[in-house]
């Protein structure tokens, strides 16, 4: 295969690829597995938060 | 309390301190740099006819602290603290973490010594020399095991979207310089560029806007993807379109490096096609700006009494001007009127002050008291004190160069209807050019106060409280796959 027919083969599948990202993450049966990742950064304040009263770092620190 | 008595682990968040403190430095040092390089352009004395001290060799040294002792500091630090937190376990190695630290604090240390020494490759942004840049090379390899080696063991099943741009900052970071800092060397303190001509050209710009796209862009959307949702208490607004978000941004920015070589040696057809690609670049930044700052939806009092988020949703906002104006500026026509002006100067710091530093600085203020065990920091009033000087420095500096950069545009292609000569002489567009970098100046003035006030609460922080120790703890099947 030519450079050009290479590249130009290249191209299309990525863009492809990309369309194929999308539609994956915009599926139905990934929003439950997102919605969970997006939540996992704060699983740490519910624990501490549950075991005792502790210092509450990760509370706000705003007033 | 369980039965079982689980296993813990300690994070390493000393090396997260380290870096924390030296980006607060660096921070102050590079951008009084800054300052100093703008009066000099006022006041040209100001180099003391002292070789080391002239701008040619402190504008090299400004770019450097501020995008690789500042920013890259600050990347380090928070990729390491990140990675832990949401990996649920340990850096891969402390003793290779702290080589990192070491290490990157000594090439630094090593610029601030060889720049002013006049000693310099002259690519933009990959100044140093070729022993430094085996040491960068070196260290940086052992950021990426660190980080890397972090992700494999990690007691999550998912990979969070931050650590996705961390990750592809990281990597493509050690690509870029590797091919970019190819040379002969000549001695131990010269080298010359492999490459030659149009390709140099190509090659150094490949390096240069894929530098701003993963280093100043995809590490600092790493920061924004955890530490906005952390300071708002609501999850990011839409994870999915993270997802997509990453793979158009960094599918994408690859392409866009030809818009720094509009009307050069470099191919028409090249040029054209990074501006096509910039335009389109377009679309994922807004992405991107749009998802940090949507995760305040219905939350926006909070911006009223948190200082902190505002240093971080407001760099969003300035995130989103600049890269709304760098598409516009990448259009050839419009280039052929900014290229060389200060437009240029004036969206680079409305991404690197406005986007990267702000970021930063609400980063740092969110783990300051966090890293050294206290609630709350030292004052946030003083917070909200510095993200006025902050935003009014910023504002002053952009402002200006727009100004001063359309101006200088004009003057330049300025050519009388009679006889075709040129209206106006270089000098003369540099005289009219003075006002805007006074005003400048004053905004640097004011940045660098809000930085110090910055240093001074941060310190005060620091003397009451003493270095966190935090733990994990995991379910014992999996600290058995830990130990194992
Ligand atoms: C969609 C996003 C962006 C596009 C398409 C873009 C485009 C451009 C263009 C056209 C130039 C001027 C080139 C010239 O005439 O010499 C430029 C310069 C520059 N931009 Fe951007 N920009 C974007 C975002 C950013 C961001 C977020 C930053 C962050 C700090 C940034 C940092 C820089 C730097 C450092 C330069 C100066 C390069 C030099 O030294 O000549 N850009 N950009
Ligand atoms: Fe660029």
């Amino acid at each position: 295969m030519d450079y050009i027919t290479w590249r130009s083969l290249y191209t299309v599948l990525v863009f492809v690829l990309f369309i194929c990202i999308g539609l994956w993450a915009y599926s139905k049966g990934r929003k439950k597995r997102f919605d969970e990742a997006a939540n996992s950064i704060f699983e740490e304040d519910e624990q501490r938060n549950n075991k005792q009263g502790n210092t509450k770092q990760e509370s706000k620190n705003n007033e | 309390m369980s039965q079982t008595n689980p296993q813990q682990i300690e994070y390493n968040l000393k090396v997260v301190r380290q870096f924390t403190v030296m980006t607060i430095v660096w921070g102050i040092i590079g951008m009084a740099l800054g300052v100093w390089i703008a009066a000099q352009l006022i006041w040209p004395e100001l180099n003391f006819d002292t070789p080391w001290l002239t701008y040619s060799r402190l504008r090299p040294l400004h770019t450097n602290a501020v995008i690789f002792a500042f920013g890259t500091s600050a990347l380090m630090g928070t990729s390491f603290y990140i990675v832990q937190k949401t990996c649920r376990t340990k850096l891969f190695s402390d003793k290779l973490a702290s080589f990192v630290f070491w290490s990157w604090q000594t090439i630094i240390v090593l610029a601030v010594i060889t720049l002013p020494m006049g000693l310099t490759s002259s690519k933009e942004y990959a100044e140093l020399e070729w022993p430094i840049d085996i040491l960068i090379a070196l260290s940086w390899i052992a950021y990426v095991i660190v980080f890397f080696g972090t992700l494999v063991k990690r007691n999550t099943s998912h990979i969070y979207v931050a650590n996705w741009f961390y990750g592809a900052f990281i990597i493509v970071i050690a690509v870029l310089h590797i091919v970019n800092s190819m040379a002969m060397p000549v001695s131990f303190t010269k080298s010359y560029s492999v490459y030659a001509g149009a390709v140099d050209a190509m090659v150094q710009w490949w390096y240069g806007h894929n530098a701003v796209g993963f280093l100043l862009t995809a590490g600092f959307l790493g920061m924004m993807y955890y530490f906005v949702p952390k300071q708002a208490e609501r999850p990011v607004y839409s994870y999915r379109l993270s997802v997509v978000h990453f793979w158009a941004l960094i599918g994408l920015y690859i392409w866009a490096g030809p818009h720094h070589l509009h009307y050069t040696a470099l191919p028409d057809w090249t040029q054209s096609l990074g501006m096509v690609m910039s335009v389109i670049l377009f679309v994922p930044s807004w992405g991107g700006m749009i998802n940090g700052i949507m995760t305040l939806s219905g939350a926006w009092h909070k911006l009223k009494t948190d200082p902190i988020l505002r240093f971080l949703i407001v760099s969003l906002s300035f995130y989103g001007m600049s890269t709304f104006e760098g598409p516009m500026m990448s259009i050839k026509s419009v280039n052929a009127l900014s290229h060389y002006t200060d437009w240029t100067i004036g969206h680079v710091h409305s991404g690197a002050l406005g986007w990267v530093a702000m970021i930063t600085i609400g980063a740092m203020y969110y783990l300051i008291p966090r890293l050294w065990g206290q609630t709350q920091i030292h004052s946030v009033r003083w917070i909200n004190i510095h993200f006025w000087l902050h935003t009014i420095g910023v504002v002053l500096y952009i402002v200006a160069l727009w100004i001063s950069g359309v101006m200088q545009g004009l003057m330049w292609r300025a050519v009388n209807a009679d006889d075709g000569t040129l209206t106006y002489s270089f000098v003369e567009s540099v005289s009219e050019s003075y006002p805007f970098w006074f005003i400048r100046f004053v905004g640097g003035l004011f940045i660098v106060a809000g930085m110090i006030l910055m240093a001074v609460n941060a310190y005060r922080t620091i003397k009451a409280g003493k270095p966190t120790t935090e733990t994990i703890d995991v379910a014992p099947r999996e600290a058995a796959a830990q130990s194992a």
